[in-house]
C-alpha cells in the first residue's frame, strides 16, 4: 500500500519484526541508517562499486545502497549490529581481530558479513583460496591489500 | 613487554561490531545539507551566474555564490606553521571562485533540507563561463605567453636546486659511461574508502565546532582560523573515526566551508558529505612527474654520478605544492649516500584536479626514477641488478651529505639479501634465461628505498601525550597523533604500558580527538608518528612512574629509588617483595585526605632528530605479450623501520603499502583529457584499483635494527612500503622482455604501445617472436 510516496514494510532486522512507514525512494542502506539508526554498514560510493554497505538479505549478501528498501519487505535482514551476540565476537569477527584484519574498520562491517555468507555457505567444505578471493571481490579495501582478510577468512573456516 | 608483541588494535572490537563511530555516523536531527555547483568547463571566468531559481525551490534554505564569500586567500595544505616566511604555503584558495581552474571548480553552494533537494537546486543554476584553452602539457603551461592560471604565478609554484657530493660535472667526467632517461609517473587517487566528510555547527554565538574526517585536528583549527578570521578559541575541531585517508585528509577541504555555512545561516549544523565521483574529482591526487635522469658508473660498478631534472604538476591549486617535489627529491641523499648528486625540480600548476600530499609525498615518483636509472645502468655494465645496489647504497655510519647527519641505523644491506634469498634470486635467474624469448616470459626485478621518519628540519616536529592514573590502576592516555587507521592509538598503548609495566589492557588510549582537550600535535603525516611520538610518551610515562613510585614512597615510608613497577605492581627492587598493587596505590592517591592528588603526566616534546629508513622490493613476473599482461607470482617488501612494535599490525602496514604500489605499477591512473581537462574515470568502477581477486600473496619480512634517536628504538613504517613495487616491476617488465617502459602505470595499453615501440609485437597485436 502506498500512500503519497510512502508505503509500510515489514521485516525483520536482525532476528526482530519491525514494521516501518518508509519514502519508497529509500536505499535499504538509508533506512537501516537514518530510521533504525543502524550505522555499521557504510556508504563508501552509493552505487554498489565499494561493498563497504554489505548485508544480508535472506541470506543473500548484497550492497543495500543500490538496494530498495520496499524490497526488503517480508524478508529478514542481518546486519553487522547482529553479528556478536551475548557479548561475544562471532567467529568470523574474532579471526579479523586477531589476524589484524582491520586497519581503518570503513570496509569492515562490510568485509565481515561477506565472510560471514561465504563461511556459512561453505560450514565443513574445504575451499581454496581462489574461492575466497572471488567471494570478496565485490568489496573494497584500501588499507590492507587483502592479505590479512584472506588469513581471517581462511581462520574462520576452520573447524 | 608490550612492545614488539602483536597485541589486537585498541579498536579491533568496535570496529569488527560496527560500532565505531565515524563521520557519517553522528548526527544532527536538523542537519542541512550542502552540495557545491561545480565548473564544467576547466579553464575560464564565470561571467553570469543565475541562483535565483534554485534559491526559490522549496527546501533550500540558501544559495551561497563566489560573489558571497570573504576575499581572503588562504593555504590548505597541513603543514605546522612556519616561523620561516620562506616556507609559508602558498595562500590561492577562496571558499568559492569565479575563476576557473580545473573541471570540478567550485563556484557556488547550495544549501537545503536534504540531498535530493540540494540536488534538484544544483540543476537550477544557471552560468555563463569566457573560455580559455586548458593548460595540461609542462611545454605549454610554461610557454611565455601561457596564461597565468593565477595571477602572477607564471604558472611556477615552486623551483629549487640542490647537490651534494663532488663537483657533478667533475664526477661525470671520472664515469666510463653515462646513461639516461626520461621518466613519467601518472597522477593516482587515495581513494580512502571514507569519502571526504565534515558538519559544523555552533555551540554558542560565536563558538564553531567542526566535526571532521581527517589526518590534522590541530592544523585545520589554525587553517579555518586564517580563512576566516576568527580567534582559534572559537574553533573547535573534533575527529571522530576515520576511515582511512592516505595524505588526501592531510589537507583542508571542507572544513572552512561549513563553518563559514554554519556561520551564515545562524549557527545551524550544515554537513558536506562527498560523494564518491565528486571525491576524486575535487579533493586532492598524487602529482604526476617528469624527471629526467643521468647517471654516470666506472666499470666495476660504482655510481659517480647522478643528475636530475624534475617537474611536478600541482594542478589547479597549490596545495602543499613544491614541498612534494622537494621532500621526495632529498631522499636519495640516504639512499645512495656516495654518488656526487644534483637535483633541480620546479612545480607547476595546471588545468588538471589539485595534486596534494599522498602516501610517501614525493618519494613514490623520484624513487621510481632512481630506481629505474640504476637498473639501468646496471644493465648497461652487465652488472647484476642486487650486487650492483649492495656496492652502491648506504650502510650504517654513512654521511647523509644534504642534511649533514650520520646514518645511525640502517639495515639495507641485510634487507636486499632477506629479499634475495626469499626470492630465490640466483637460480631463477639462471631458470628464466630460458623465458627470454616466446610470447609468456619471465623476470625479476628489485628496487630500494630510503625514507625518513618525520619532517625536520624543514618543519618542527611536535608530539603531546598525557597520561592519567585511573582510581582503579588503570591508566588513560590522550595524544594529540592522530588515529587514522594506521594504528597509531595501538602501538601509544604499547609503549605506554611497556614503560609503565602495565598490561597492555590497563592501558586506555582515548579514541577520538577533540582540539579542546587533546595535547598539541601536527597530526598523521609523514610516517611520523610512532616516531615523533616515542620520545613524548617515554618522557611522560617514565615522569609518571617516577610520581607513582613517589606516592607509594609516601605510603609505605621507603625511598623512591628502592621501588619499581612490575607487572601492575610495586615492588621492593632489591627483595622483589610485592609492596602493593597499583589499585591500592591509585585509591589512596586519588582519596586520602592529606597526600596524593590525580597523578597525571603531561609532556610536549620537539623531536630535533629525523631518522632515515630503509628496505626494498623483489618481485618476480610473467608477461605476456599478446595479451599486454604482466602476473605477479611472487613479491616481497622487506623493511628496516628500527624495531617493530607490533609485527601483525606492522605486516598489515606493508600488505596495504604493497598493494596501492602494485595498483599504481599496473593499473591506476587519474585520465584525464588533456585537451578538455575532463576526467574520465571518478570513480571505482573506472578508476582500477586492485580487487581480492587481483593480486597474489604479499609476503614482508622486517631487518630489526635499534634506532637510538627513538623513544623504543623504532622508525617510521606506514608509507615506505608503497614505493619500491612500481620500479621492481618495471625493472622486471625489462628484465623479462627487454624494453624499457619510463611511465606508469604498467596497464594494458600502456604495454601494447610499448612493446609494439620495443618491436616484440606488431601493429596487429601478434607477438614477433
Amino acid at each position: 500500500m502506498t500512500d503519497q510516496g510512502f508505503r509500510e514494510i515489514i521485516f525483520s532486522i536482525n532476528g526482530k519484526q519491525r514494521t516501518l512507514y518508509i519514502d519508497i525512494r529509500s536505499s535499504l542502506l538509508e533506512v537501516l541508517r537514518n530510521e533504525l539508526g543502524l550505522t555499521g554498514a557504510k556508504e563508501g560510493c552509493g552505487v554498489g562499486e565499494c561493498g563497504a554497505c554489505s548485508v544480508l538479505v535472506d541470506d543473500v549478501l548484497v550492497d543495500s545502497c543500490i538496494y530498495l528498501a520496499i524490497w526488503a519487505d517480508g524478508k529478514a535482514i542481518r546486519t553487522i549490529e547482529g553479528e556478536a551476540k551475548k557479548g561475544k565476537l562471532s567467529k568470523v569477527q574474532q579471526s579479523y581481530v586477531k589476524e589484524g584484519a582491520v586497519q581503518c574498520g570503513f570496509c569492515t562491517p562490510g568485509f565481515i558479513m561477506a565472510s560471514t555468507s561465504f563461511t556459512e555457505k561453505n560450514k565443513g567444505e574445504s575451499v581454496t583460496e581462489d574461492e575466497i578471493r572471488k567471494a570478496h571481490a565485490g568489496n573494497l579495501c584500501r588499507c590492507t591489500g587483502y592479505q590479512n582478510i584472506l588469513k581471517a577468512v581462511e581462520k574462520s573456516i576452520e573447524p | 613487554m608490550a612492545v614488539g608483541k602483536s597485541v589486537n588494535r585498541m579498536d579491533a572490537v568496535a570496529k569488527v561490531t560496527g560500532r565505531a563511530e565515524y563521520t557519517q555516523d553522528l548526527y544532527k536531527p536538523d542537519m542541512l545539507v550542502a552540495r557545491y555547483f561545480r565548473s564544467t568547463i576547466a579553464h575560464g571566468k564565470v561571467t553570469l551566474i543565475n541562483v535565483e531559481k534554485a534559491k526559490n525551490l522549496k527546501g533550500v534554505e540558501a544559495v551561497f555564490t563566489y560573489e558571497d564569500v570573504p576575499e581572503n586567500k588562504f593555504a590548505t595544505a597541513g603543514h605546522p606553521f612556519s616561523l620561516d616566511p620562506g616556507h609559508k604555503d602558498v595562500e590561492d584558495r577562496l571558499l568559492l571562485s569565479q575563476d576557473i581552474r580545473f573541471m570540478g571548480d567550485e563556484i557556488a553552494i547550495v544549501v537545503a533540507h536534504d540531498e535530493i533537494i540540494a540536488n534538484k537546486a544544483l540543476k537550477l543554476i544557471h552560468v555563463s563561463y569566457k573560455e580559455y584553452k586548458p593548460l595540461t602539457f609542462p611545454e605549454d603551461i610554461l610557454k611565455k605567453d601561457a596564461r597565468q592560471i593565477h595571477k602572477g604565478s607564471s604558472n611556477i609554484v615552486g623551483e629549487h636546486e640542490y647537490a651534494f657530493g663532488d663537483d657533478i660535472k667533475e664526477a661525470f667526467k671520472k664515469a666510463d659511461v653515462v646513461v639516461q632517461g626520461k621518466f613519467k609517473t601518472a597522477m593516482v587517487q587515495h581513494c580512502h574508502l571514507e569519502n571526504h566528510i565534515s558538519y559544523a555547527y555552533m555551540d554558542d554565538l560565536d563558538r564553531i565546532v567542526i566535526v571532521s574526517s581527517t589526518q590534522i585536528p590541530h592544523i585545520v583549527r589554525r587553517l579555518v582560523s586564517e580563512a576566516l578570521n576568527m580567534p582559534l578559541n572559537r574553533i573547535r575541531i573534533l575527529k571522530p573515526f576515520v576511515g582511512g585517508g592516505f595524505g588526501n585528509k592531510q589537507d583542508m577541504v571542507l572544513e572552512p566551508m561549513v563553518a563559514f555555512l554554519t556561520l551564515k545561516l545562524d549557527g545551524r549544523p550544515v554537513q558536506i558529505n562527498l560523494s564518491r565521483e565528486e571525491c576524486m574529482l575535487g579533493t586532492r591526487n598524487r602529482h604526476p612527474f617528469f624527471i629526467d635522469v643521468k647517471t654516470g658508473i666506472k666499470k666495476d660498478g660504482t655510481i659517480v654520478a647522478r643528475q636530475m631534472d624534475a617537474i611536478s604538476i600541482t594542478g589547479a591549486y597549490a596545495s602543499h605544492g613544491h614541498a612534494i617535489i622537494s621532500a621526495g627529491g632529498s631522499k636519495q641523499s640516504s639512499l645512495y649516500p656516495h654518488v656526487a648528486t644534483q637535483f633541480h625540480a620546479r612545480t607547476l600548476y595546471a588545468n588538471i584536479p589539485v595534486a596534494g600530499a599522498m602516501r610517501a609525498y614525493g618519494s613514490p615518483q623520484i624513487l621510481y626514477a632512481v630506481e629505474c636509472a640504476t637498473e639501468d645502468a646496471a644493465r648497461k655494465i652487465g652488472m647484476d641488478s642486487v650486487e650492483f645496489r649492495l656496492k652502491n647504497i648506504a650502510r650504517q655510519g654513512d654521511m647523509n651529505l644534504l642534511s649533514g647527519k650520520r646514518i645511525l641505523s640502517c639495515g639495507l644491506t641485510e634487507c636486499l639479501v632477506k629479499g634475495k634469498k626469499f626470492i630465490n634470486w640466483d637460480s631463477k635467474v639462471k631458470e628464466y634465461k630460458k623465458y627470454k624469448t616466446g610470447p609468456v616470459r619471465r623476470g625479476l626485478g628489485v628496487a630500494c628505498f630510503s625514507y625518513a621518519s618525520g619532517t625536520y628540519p624543514v618543519c618542527v616536529e611536535v608530539a603531546g601525550v598525557r597520561i592519567v592514573l585511573n582510581q582503579d590502576g588503570t591508566v588513560h592516555v590522550m595524544v594529540g597523533a592522530t588515529e587514522i587507521g594506521q594504528g597509531s592509538d595501538t602501538v601509544v598503548a604499547q609503549m605506554v604500558a611497556q614503560t609503565l609495566c602495565l598490561p597492555y589492557e590497563h592501558v586506555m588510549v582515548v579514541q577520538a580527538q577533540d582540539t579542546d582537550v587533546s595535547p598539541f600535535d601536527t597530526g598523521a603525516y609523514a610516517s611520523r608518528q610512532a616516531y615523533v611520538v616515542s620520545n613524548a610518551v617515554f618522557k611522560a610515562a617514565s615522569d609518571l612512574k617516577d610520581k607513582i613510585l613517589g606516592h607509594a614512597g609516601l605510603m609505605t615510608q621507603r625511598q623512591r629509588k628502592d621501588l619499581d613497577i612490575h607487572n601492575a605492581k610495586i615492588i621492593d627492587v632489591y627483595t622483589n617483595e610485592n609492596v602493593m598493587d597499583m589499585k591500592t596505590l591509585a585509591v589512596d592517591s586519588f582519596y586520602h585526605k592529606e597526600r596524593g592528588g590525580q597523578l597525571t603526566s603531561e609532556i610536549s616534546h620537539k623531536t630535533t632528530t629525523n631518522a632515515p629508513v630503509f628496505g626494498c622490493t623483489f618481485v618476480d613476473i610473467e608477461v605476456d605479450i599478446p595479451l599486454c599482461k604482466i602476473k605477479i607470482n611472487q613479491i616481497i617488501n622487506v623493511h628496516d623501520s628500527g624495531v617493530i612494535l607490533n609485527p601483525v599490525q606492522a605486516g598489515g602496514q606493508v600488505h596495504g603499502g604493497v598493494f596501492m604500489g602494485m595498483g599504481a605499477a599496473l593499473l591506476e591512473e587519474m585520465m584525464i583529457d588533456t585537451k578538455t581537462g575532463r576526467v574520465y574515470n571518478n570513480n571505482l568502477l573506472d578508476y582500477k584499483f586492485p580487487t581480492f581477486v587481483d593480486l597474489p600473496q604479499i609476503h614482508h619480512d622486517f631487518v630489526e635494527t635499534k634506532e637510538p634517536t627513538s623513544g623504543y628504538g623504532n622508525k617510521s613504517l606506514g608509507e615506505p612500503p608503497v614505493i619500491t613495487p612500481p620500479p621492481a616491476i618495471r625493472n622486471a617488465v625489462l628484465d623479462a622482455t627487454g624494453v624499457c617502459i619510463n611511465a606508469l602505470p604498467l596497464s594494458p595499453h600502456h604495454l601494447f604501445t610499448s612493446f609494439k615501440k620495443g618491436g616484440i609485437l606488431d601493429s596487429k597485436g601478434d607477438a614477433d617472436v
